[in-house]
């Protein structure tokens, strides 16, 4: 998939991918996509969450062995 | 949609019950929140400049994993709150779990409004300039306000 930026948030713990992930997301323009990698086996719901609630769509979700990525199209 | 609302009471100073409102705040205000967080009594000690202070104990708290078990007049010696908190910390650091500072620096940052208890400030004998210069005093009315129009609201 096609994405703007790369947000490498692997070995970090609740809640900071998910604060991280607003931030990156601040930087980009509205329909870029963001890439977030993650090693946080609770970001998976998370993100959905995360989604729901700022309305910024997340086109994808998938785990990768003990790795996890995610899109996140900005809204 | 109107933006959401919480509205946090920090009243506990300890190193791990200091987690739950700058969790929560962050979190909150990264999911477009509108955070206020009223700091009283013993969490006043959460908006000091200086967040070293901030201990965790083991004693009265039985739930705490130790590493061998541990009686609770060893715990009870002195140097064992100070060696219990260097611990807590290089496993909150080895874990990737963020530190009190950076998580207080993402609520600040996000626009969290951090309000100091003016009565606690008067009981214990602190002044304004102990405390980060983004603090905002009030009292229960203060808080009560922005409550009252909360879609959460705890007591932590």
């Amino acid at each position: 998939m096609d994405f703007s930026k790369e947000l490498d948030a692997r070995g970090l713990n609740c809640p900071l991918p998910i604060i991280k992930t607003k931030k990156a997301l601040s930087e980009l323009t509205s329909g870029q996509v963001l890439k977030v990698l993650s090693t946080d086996a609770g970001s998976v719901k998370d993100m959905q969450a995360f989604a729901s609630q700022t309305g910024n769509e997340l086109l994808g979700s998938e785990a990768q062995g003990s790795e996890y990525v995610f899109f996140l199209k900005k809204k | 949609m109107s933006q959401k609302k919480m509205a946090l009471i920090a009243s506990k100073g300890t190193l791990d019950m200091a987690y739950p409102p700058f969790i929560l705040g962050s979190t909150a205000a990264a999911l477009d929140y509108e955070v206020q967080i009223f700091f009283t009594f013993y969490g006043l000690q959460l908006l000091k400049k200086d967040l070293s202070d901030v201990k965790i104990s083991p004693l009265a708290n039985p739930a705490m994993p130790m590493p061998v078990p541990m009686p609770v007049l060893v715990s009870a010696l002195p140097g064992m709150e100070s060696m219990a908190t260097m611990m807590m910390k290089q496993k909150i650091k080895s874990k990737g779990v963020a530190s009190l500072e950076e998580l207080r620096t993402a609520c600040l940052e996000s626009g969290v409004k951090m309000i100091g208890c003016q009565m606690t400030v008067d009981l214990f004998d602190f002044s304004h300039d102990q405390f980060i210069k983004e603090t905002e005093y009030g009292g229960a009315s203060t808080f009560l306000q922005f409550a009252g129009e909360s879609d959460i609201c705890l007591f932590i």
